[in-house]
């Protein structure tokens, strides 16, 4: 076989894997689509879940999620954010960042189950948080941080050393310019790794069935005062996700509408983590278009 | 005229007499000294990449530093104002003014405004025009918007830039061309008002006409800049620079004159190099 062939051959060998990837997701977000959309009303999306009878909504899980994802980037953000500047600006070769990295990489490898168990051990019955949207929210930091650290440090190394060099033969600090040359530059990168990790955990079941509970109490949308139980805002609240119903629904649930619940569910889950994805791109390509060329 | 094939370069009779390396003492007449370095050596680890480097540079001239890749001319220059600091260890003295600015106790930083640098491709930041040149100023001192707006027009004037961006100083700098942004890189040196500029083949990543321009900026701010320059462009050497450094395998061969190296030079390697022969 000339070598002209064996091309040819691998061409087409090397398309056809690449469309069963596709062929793959497609068929997979069709199937989820098809069985779920149709089951899609205002009254599903904002009424809570009933128990035994049918006419459940999922109103309330889907306002934990976004609110537990919301928490779970208020704290994860700023640590990723910080290790991600002492790994691509400050550390030098040595057991310290060795150490860092090392930790990073393990952690980033737990099993979601595993970080859910030990967040149930540690917050839920050691510190007593229980089941609540706290409990939750730091499980969920453990299981984000390592892949938005690995993100955001991504995107600061492909800020040009050109950049930190222009800073320093101009009289700023290393701190002086990566606060405001470099992290800016690095913005539009930086969002999108933001969005694509916030799809992730939008999405994340396993680590919060043992953290931020199966339960999903009636909230009172009328009161935001933090400290009442039955507030959204309550952070000590157990909050069941969109995810965990969608577990908890195939696996114990018995109203009986409870597989048109679940197909409606997912297809929920799936619509909003699709537009984290997609919308992660476009933000990210507009703001560095709003930065370059304003 | 058969009998001219014959005869050897008129070279090869003198080369006895001529010196392994001959650096000019600028101070020795009545010139000004803007900076100059005693016994500097300089490591990339165990590599020794500059051995011996003590020259004196003439305040207001241009001198050019030119030699192969890899001579240490650049590690040189960078050496100047310590930007070498984080990769290589620099021993000797650097002499600014009376002071040795190669010792811990000097606060780089500041130093650095004296001693502006500007790099071999444009590295403007992702702000505005205006931004790009009054950013270091304000993260050190208190300006008015007037007196910003004076110094961001005097330092592209300066730089030759000011009429092509008068009208869009709220732009983003990296909209610029690439000789554009390399005016708009030395004007946001100049902003600071430095003693010395260091440039470090500012116009090698550039065509011929806007390295050309470059070359006419720096020559304009011939008159209040100490400027040392680091080509790979023996015209561009020429034509510019007062002085003329050449480096070889991490030493000063020979430095002198501009006009003196390239017509008569006293080391055989400079003839060398400057007339093609290596490099």
């Amino acid at each position: 076989m000339n070598a002209k062939s064996a091309d040819k051959i691998a061409t087409v060998v090397i398309y056809m894997i690449s469309g069963i990837v596709a062929l793959i997701l497609i068929a997979m977000l069709a199937f989820i689509l098809i069985r779920g959309v149709p089951n899609l009303s205002w009254h599903f999306l904002t009424s809570p879940a009933r128990a035994f009878e049918a006419g459940g909504g999922i109103g309330i899980q889907l306002f934990n999620s976004f609110y537990l994802l919301i928490l779970a980037m208020l704290i994860s953000f700023p640590i990723a954010l910080g290790a991600a500047i002492y790994l691509n600006e400050y550390s030098k070769k040595g057991r310290f960042t060795t150490i860092v990295r090392t930790a990073i990489e393990i952690l980033s490898s737990l099993p979601s189950v595993v970080v859910g168990l030990f967040g149930f051990l540690i917050f839920v019955v050691q510190f007593h948080f229980g089941f609540s949207i706290l409990s939750g929210a730091i499980a969920l930091t453990f299981f984000n941080l390592p892949l938005l650290t690995r993100s955001i440090e991504t995107s600061l190394a492909q800020i040009p050393n050109l950049q930190r060099e222009a800073g320093s033969a101009l009289g700023l600090s290393r701190w002086e310019t990566v606060i405001h040359i470099i992290l800016p530059a690095a913005v539009p990168s930086i969002v999108t790794g933001v969005v694509l990790s916030a799809g992730r955990v939008f999405g994340e079941a396993a680590a919060l069935i043992y953290t931020a509970g199966q339960s999903a109490p009636a909230l009172n949308f009328t009161d935001w005062n933090p400290f009442n139980i039955s507030s959204p805002l309550n952070p000590m609240r157990p909050a069941e996700t969109l995810a965990v119903h969608i577990w908890k629904i195939n696996s114990e649930g018995i109203m009986p509408d409870a597989n048109a619940v679940s197909a409606g569910a997912s297809a929920v889950l799936i619509i909003v983590v699709l537009l984290f994805n997609l919308s992660a791109r476009k933000i990210g390509a507009q703001l560095y278009k709003k930065l370059t060329s304003a | 005229m058969v009998n001219n094939i014959d005869l050897k370069p008129a070279s090869e009779f003198i080369t006895e007499n001529k010196p392994e390396r001959y650096i000019y003492d600028v101070g020795a007449g009545d010139h000004e000294i803007a900076i100059s370095t005693k016994n500097l050596q300089v490591s990339y680890g165990q590599n020794l990449a500059l051995s011996e480097g003590d020259l004196s540079f003439e305040r207001y001239k241009i001198t050019s530093l030119v030699g192969a890749s890899g001579s240490g001319k650049s590690t040189f220059l960078r050496s100047l104002n310590r930007m070498n600091d984080s990769v290589a260890t620099v021993k000797g003295n650097i002499m600014y003014r009376g002071v040795d600015i190669n010792t811990k106790a000097i606060d780089v930083y500041e130093m650095r405004r004296h001693i502006g640098m500007v790099f071999q491709r444009p590295n403007p930041f992702a702000k505005s025009i205006y931004n790009n040149i009054t950013f270091a100023l304000t993260q050190r001192g208190q300006y008015t918007k007037q007196e910003l707006d004076e110094i961001v027009e005097t330092s592209l004037k300066q730089a030759a830039l000011w009429d092509q961006v008068k009208d869009e100083l709220d732009k983003s700098a990296l909209a610029l061309s690439g000789g554009q942004a390399q005016r708009l890189v030395i004007a946001r040196a100049l902003a600071l008002k430095p003693d010395i500029l260091l440039l470090d083949e500012p116009s090698s990543a550039l065509d011929p006409i806007s390295s050309a321009q470059v070359e006419d900026t720096l020559l304009k701010l011939k008159n209040q800049y100490t400027i040392i320059i680091v080509t790979h462009n023996m015209q561009q050497a020429a034509r510019i620079s007062d002085y003329t450094a050449f480096f070889h395998m991490g030493k000063v061969i020979e430095y002198d004159l501009t006009r003196k190296i390239f017509t008569r030079p006293k080391v055989e390697l400079t003839n060398d190099y400057i007339s093609g022969n290596f490099g």
